[in-house]
């Protein structure tokens, strides 16, 4: 098969990535307008959480057993960082509601505690997730092997969009949200608990962060500074999609997977980047709202 | 006759206050060690940069995470000046030597003279924020889109600076410096002449800020802030105050750069990354945004307690810096000087709190979208 | 106007102030300084300008600096790196010290960042007044302190494996340089695995560097150059480039990744289906450390090139992993840099007690041509360059991530920053002696 063929699943599998990493992002940020730069960390927690389950499972339960602790640490990655998204939400990012900026600043310092604490708990070099038998090895097609971990990194994130999606806009709990992001004064006197939502929406965001770092432990590093080497990527993915809408996330992500991987090929990594954030820098110019823009008639 | 009274007794009051900080800085080499001077000089380099950050984030509601980038390209105009004087004339730097480049770049000329090399280490992030607020700021890209996308530009600029090892010192850098116009950077005497060009460039750069934020052009940036559109239903043109406002503010963080690096002897583009970029707003944050002098001392305190507290608890000192740095963000959001200016406020009695809760508000803004 | 007045007052107080805070808090912070293990640290007075003329011997005890990055994106490997040194000082401390004297080290973090180090370089060599500092990972780390060790006339000993084209009269060099690791893996991959090379890097000085007497090294032994790759610090997605690694067929990968991207790039090479007996790839910057975040049955079956592996046997190397593991739990692991590390601190005693001073100049006289019995086997400190004489080694990872030893160079190898001895390398230096 032409390198083209895996060029273009790598791509795909390189967006898929991204999207995860900015599924999360793109509720905190995209419906709350927090700019959560702990969110490389809370993916950090994702990632050790797996680390954990796999040392539970090695020590705990007998060895055949081994292959199914990743099916437990996905689930119990989300709750982790769901946990500790709601505990931030409600002892940091609830007096920040409305000024951006400052809960930019001060989840950096979050983001900073968090790493610390990592390397205190765990230590400061990397640590290793075996990752389960039945996700090692790829589907071979013609002579070029499509491995089995980054088909499962696509599959995670289209179930975990279409989880996204039904409960943002099939449940009730869902429309809550968005009444209350859209406007809360009136989803107030509509007998919402507006601090509810917001504990809770925050704390969604921040567990399929975990989701995403639990995936990314098959792929990459596990350490304190897991997050930093994703975190700005996934504000450019939000920010090209266009702020407040899941598809602009979708299309965001494509997008800079899809120049990213071709970038790269052509010339080189480094130079593959600078080219990608060259052309949203550019690309911003031009449709400042993103790919995918609310309408909107408001004005300041 | 008491109005009157009460502003000549203000201003007696700030020009005493003024003078003791001067004082206090031109006396601080009587009782630092050389090497405590030299730390003390490079937090007044910072300072500079706070200075005009605070110009765009405290008055003009722009928050710029690529500041970085301003003070870098700064700092490694002079440093190529610097490392050229090093090397000596008819030989190349040793990076490029052992990056096989063969001949001087043409690009590296002008850097031969001290005096191309601080114009244009000013100059220079003037030129490009220019051109960057040419752009982002006539497309009314502001608020969070326009942080997003200085940080784009930063991993941009870096990652460039190190991809072109042969010409810029990749990540290390360029560093191994001796002299500047003659004189060793080694002797006491020129690191003292050192701290003292710092301290008068902060005097400097705080009297030019202030000068810019009193008066009408004060309220018009004030005006950008905290309602663009109204403004420009007034008639103003935001993006030329927000342009000009920028370039001013780059200039002064190249300014920084360049006092950093007489002072620091090495720059690199870890310091012009993202994590450095933040912790530059993070001064200005701490400090007391929409104040100058709580700007300016933000850095010089952010920066005292960084290298005490890590010199201190060298393997928990991040979790003390990144704590502050939430309470005061979250809880504080004028900064220290806020907090101080209120203390004093209620000390004196209740009088007109709700006047002085106004007046601050006017002053720092509560929300910067 | 009067609450104006005071606001104002207020300000400039506090302003007044903190600038005075910063300075006494600098000041204060010289004081207290001193190490977080030792007890009684002799505090000198922290801004006597003047100093004294023999550094350090004064009091009750000799200060050494240990300056690594403690936070930051460098602490994954360099916190492994104090440990030891800390753990051979203890060491030399329970047998009695150092002239008598009990060794107090004082811990800095260089939060992987560069101007932070030369920061704590000056700090540790004016305010502390150490007798040698300990320190540095990255090549820029060592770039930046070098300066101030040579404008204070201090020592710096420096353990990781680098990119050569230095000699510093104040550092002394305990990791290999480029001839006694890259040349020789170089060497041994034409004689056994074959002529097609693909050079893929972390993008920075090292790698570069390294890939330029690579390529020299090829083509004056005919060996062929099949692309060569880097890749920015923490790029995390390799799929692209094994994509052009795949296609471009080499016999050979030589790999100069850092710590993080190399855990990525060995898992996607893995789950690409490529192993270790299809494509042959040589590691220098890899080591037992490594090998665990990467996950040993990932790594199985992969090439690296050190000094020094935690299964050489003899005496020396079994006392070191017991006590190491003992010191800081059974499930850690030693490698070629804190190998270097704990060695340079011998080297150092061994080098103060022929002085009989702590001295630079007289230490640095003393430490010409020393020998001592590392865990690597005997190694020698060149009175000309101040580099170490080593053994090189290649070694393959086994599944229990640990590595075999495939092959090592007999003869502690002399060093050769700037390759003058190899003909095909002239030109490289740029020269410049």
């Amino acid at each position: 098969m032409s390198v083209w063929l895996v060029q273009m699943f790598n791509s795909l599998s390189v967006s898929s990535i991204l999207l995860l990493i900015a599924l999360g992002l793109a509720i905190t940020f995209g419906l709350m307008n927090v700019i959560n730069m702990a969110h490389g960390e809370l993916i950090m927690i994702g990632a050790y959480t797996a680390y954990v389950m796999q040392n539970l499972f090695a020590d705990y339960l007998p060895a055949s057993w081994f292959g199914a602790y990743f099916a437990v640490a996905i689930p119990a990655a989300f709750c982790v960082s769901f946990l500790v998204g709601l505990a931030l939400e409600a002892g940091l990012i609830r007096f920040l509601y409305g000024r951006p900026l400052d809960s930019l600043l001060a989840t950096w310092g979050v983001g900073m505690v968090l790493q610390q604490l990592a390397r205190t708990i765990f230590g400061a070099p990397n640590v290793g997730v075996k990752s389960p038998e039945w996700l090692n090895g790829g589907l071979s097609l013609g002579g070029s092997v499509l491995p089995y971990k980054r088909l499962f990194i696509i599959g995670l994130v289209i179930v975990t969009l279409i989880a996204m999606y039904l409960y943002i806009y099939r449940s009730a709990a869902g429309r809550r949200m968005r009444a209350v992001m859209q406007n809360r004064q009136m989803a107030a006197c509509l007998g919402i608990s507006t601090r509810r939502v917001d504990a809770m929406t925050f704390a969604i965001g921040s567990g399929i962060a975990g989701v995403a770092g639990c995936a990314l432990s098959l792929i990459g590093p596990i350490g304190p500074s897991l997050g930093t080497y994703y975190i700005v990527d996934a504000f450019m993915v939000v920010v090209l999609g266009g702020v407040g809408k899941l598809l602009g996330t979708v299309a965001g992500a494509l997008g800079m997977g899809v120049f990213n991987t071709y970038f790269e090929f052509w010339t080189n990594a480094s130079l593959g980047k600078v080219l990608v954030f060259a052309c949203i820098v550019a690309f911003l110019q031009w449709k400042p709202q993103g790919l995918v823009a609310m309408r909107t008639r408001s004005l300041d | 006759m008491l109005l009157k009274n009460a502003t000549v007794r203000r201003k007696i009051v700030i020009t005493l206050a003024y003078a003791a900080v001067v004082a206090l800085l031109a006396c601080a080499p009587m009782f630092l060690s050389d090497f405590r001077l030299n730390l003390l000089g490079k937090f007044l380099a910072y300072g500079v940069v706070a200075l005009g950050l605070d110009l765009i984030w405290g008055y003009t509601g722009i928050l710029s995470l690529g500041h970085g980038i301003f003070f870098g390209i700064g700092a490694y105009c002079m440093a190529m000046y610097l490392k050229l004087e090093a090397t000596g004339a008819g030989r190349l730097p040793d990076f490029m030597q052992w990056s096989g480049v063969t001949s001087l770049p043409w690009f590296w000329e002008p850097f031969r003279f001290f005096g191309v090399a601080l114009l244009l280490s000013v100059l220079l992030p003037m030129l490009l924020a220019l051109l960057l607020g040419f752009f982002t700021f006539r497309n009314r890209i502001r608020g969070v889109y326009f942080t997003i996308l200085t940080q784009a530009l930063v991993l941009i600029v870096v990652t460039l600076m190190i991809g072109q090892q042969a010409y810029t010192g990749g990540t290390n850098g360029i560093t191994g410096f001796r002299h500047v116009l003659g004189f060793s950077l080694a002797s006491p005497s020129v690191k003292n002449g050192l701290y003292y060009i710092s301290a008068a460039a902060l005097v400097g750069s705080f009297l030019l800020c202030r000068r810019l934020v009193r008066g009408p052009f004060g309220k018009v940036l004030q005006a950008v802030r905290d309602g663009q559109n109204r403004l420009r239903f007034l008639g103003y043109d935001p993006a030329k105050y927000q342009m000009f406002v920028f370039t001013v503010s780059a200039g002064l963080a190249g300014l920084a750069g360049v006092l950093f690096v007489l002072q620091v002897g090495i720059i690199s583009p870890s310091m012009m990354d993202i994590v450095p970029s933040i912790e530059m707003v993070l001064w200005v944050a701490i400090g007391g945004r929409g104040s100058l002098i709580g700007a300016a001392a933000g850095a010089l305190l952010i920066n005292a307690s960084k290298s005490g507290l890590s010199e201190t608890y060298p393997d928990f000192w991040t979790f003390l810096l990144g704590g502050l740095f939430i309470v005061v963000v979250v809880f504080l959001p004028k900064g220290l000087f806020g907090l101080l200016a209120r203390l004093g406020a209620r000390m004196k009695g209740g009088l007109g709190d709700a006047m002085a809760g106004g007046r601050g508000r006017a002053v720092v803004g509560e929300d910067h979208r | 106007m009067k609450r104006k007045r005071t606001k104002r007052f207020g300000i400039l107080a506090l302003g007044a102030g903190l600038l005075l805070l910063a300075g006494c808090g600098a000041n204060n912070s010289a004081n207290n300084g001193a190490s977080p293990s030792a007890s009684g640290g002799s505090s000198q007075p922290a801004s006597s300008s003047a100093a004294s003329g023999s550094p350090s011997a004064s009091g009750d005890g000799i200060k050494v600096g240990i300056l690594h990055s403690l936070s930051g994106t460098m602490a994954i490997s360099e916190v492994s790196v104090r440990d030891a040194e800390l753990m051979a000082i203890d060491e030399i401390n329970a047998a009695g010290g150092v002239l008598g004297k009990q060794i107090v080290p004082v811990v800095e973090d260089g939060a992987s960042d560069w101007p932070t180090f030369a920061e704590k370089a000056r700090k540790l060599l004016t305010d502390d007044k150490v007798a040698t500092v300990f320190g540095g990972w990255t090549s820029a780390s060592r770039k930046a302190m070098l300066p101030v060790f040579e404008e204070l006339n201090g020592l710096l000993w420096y353990p990781v494996q680098y990119e050569g084209m230095e000699k510093s009269p104040n550092i002394f060099y305990t990791g290999a340089t480029t001839n006694q690791q890259i040349v020789p893996a170089v060497d041994w991959l034409l004689e056994n695995k074959g002529k097609k090379f693909y050079l893929l890097g972390s993008d920075y000085v090292f790698p570069r560097t390294a890939n330029m007497i690579i390529k020299a090294q090829l083509k004056a032994k005919g060996g062929e150059l099949a692309g060569e790759e880097y890749t920015p610090l923490g790029h995390t997605d390799f799929s692209t480039i094994i994509s052009k690694i795949q296609a471009a067929k080499p016999d050979v990968v030589f790999n100069t990744l850092n710590g993080d991207s190399n855990v990525a790039f060995f898992k996607q090479l893995k789950d690409a289906g490529i192993t270790s007996d299809k494509l042959t790839t040589m590691s220098v910057s890899v080591a037992e450390e490594e090998a665990r975040g990467i996950g040993a049955d990932v790594l199985a079956g992969h090439l690296t090139a050190w000094n020094y592996f935690q299964s050489i046997d003899s005496p020396e190397n079994k006392k070191f992993v017991d006590a190491y593991k003992a010191k800081y739990g059974a499930d850690r692991v030693t490698d070629d840099p804190i190998e270097a590390g704990y060695t340079a601190v011998y080297l150092w005693k061994a080098a103060v007690e022929k002085a009989g001073s702590t001295d630079v100049d007289k230490v640095k006289e003393a430490a010409k041509g020393l020998e001592f019995d590392a865990p690597e086997g005997k190694v020698k400190i060149d009175g000309d360059n101040q580099h170490l004489y080593k053994v090189a080694r290649i070694g393959e990872a086994q599944p229990d991530g640990q590595f075999k030893e495939l092959w090592n160079s007999g003869d502690a190898v002399k060093p050769d920053p700037y390759l003058e001895t190899y003909d095909w390398a002239a030109g490289l230096s740029g020269g410049n002696g």
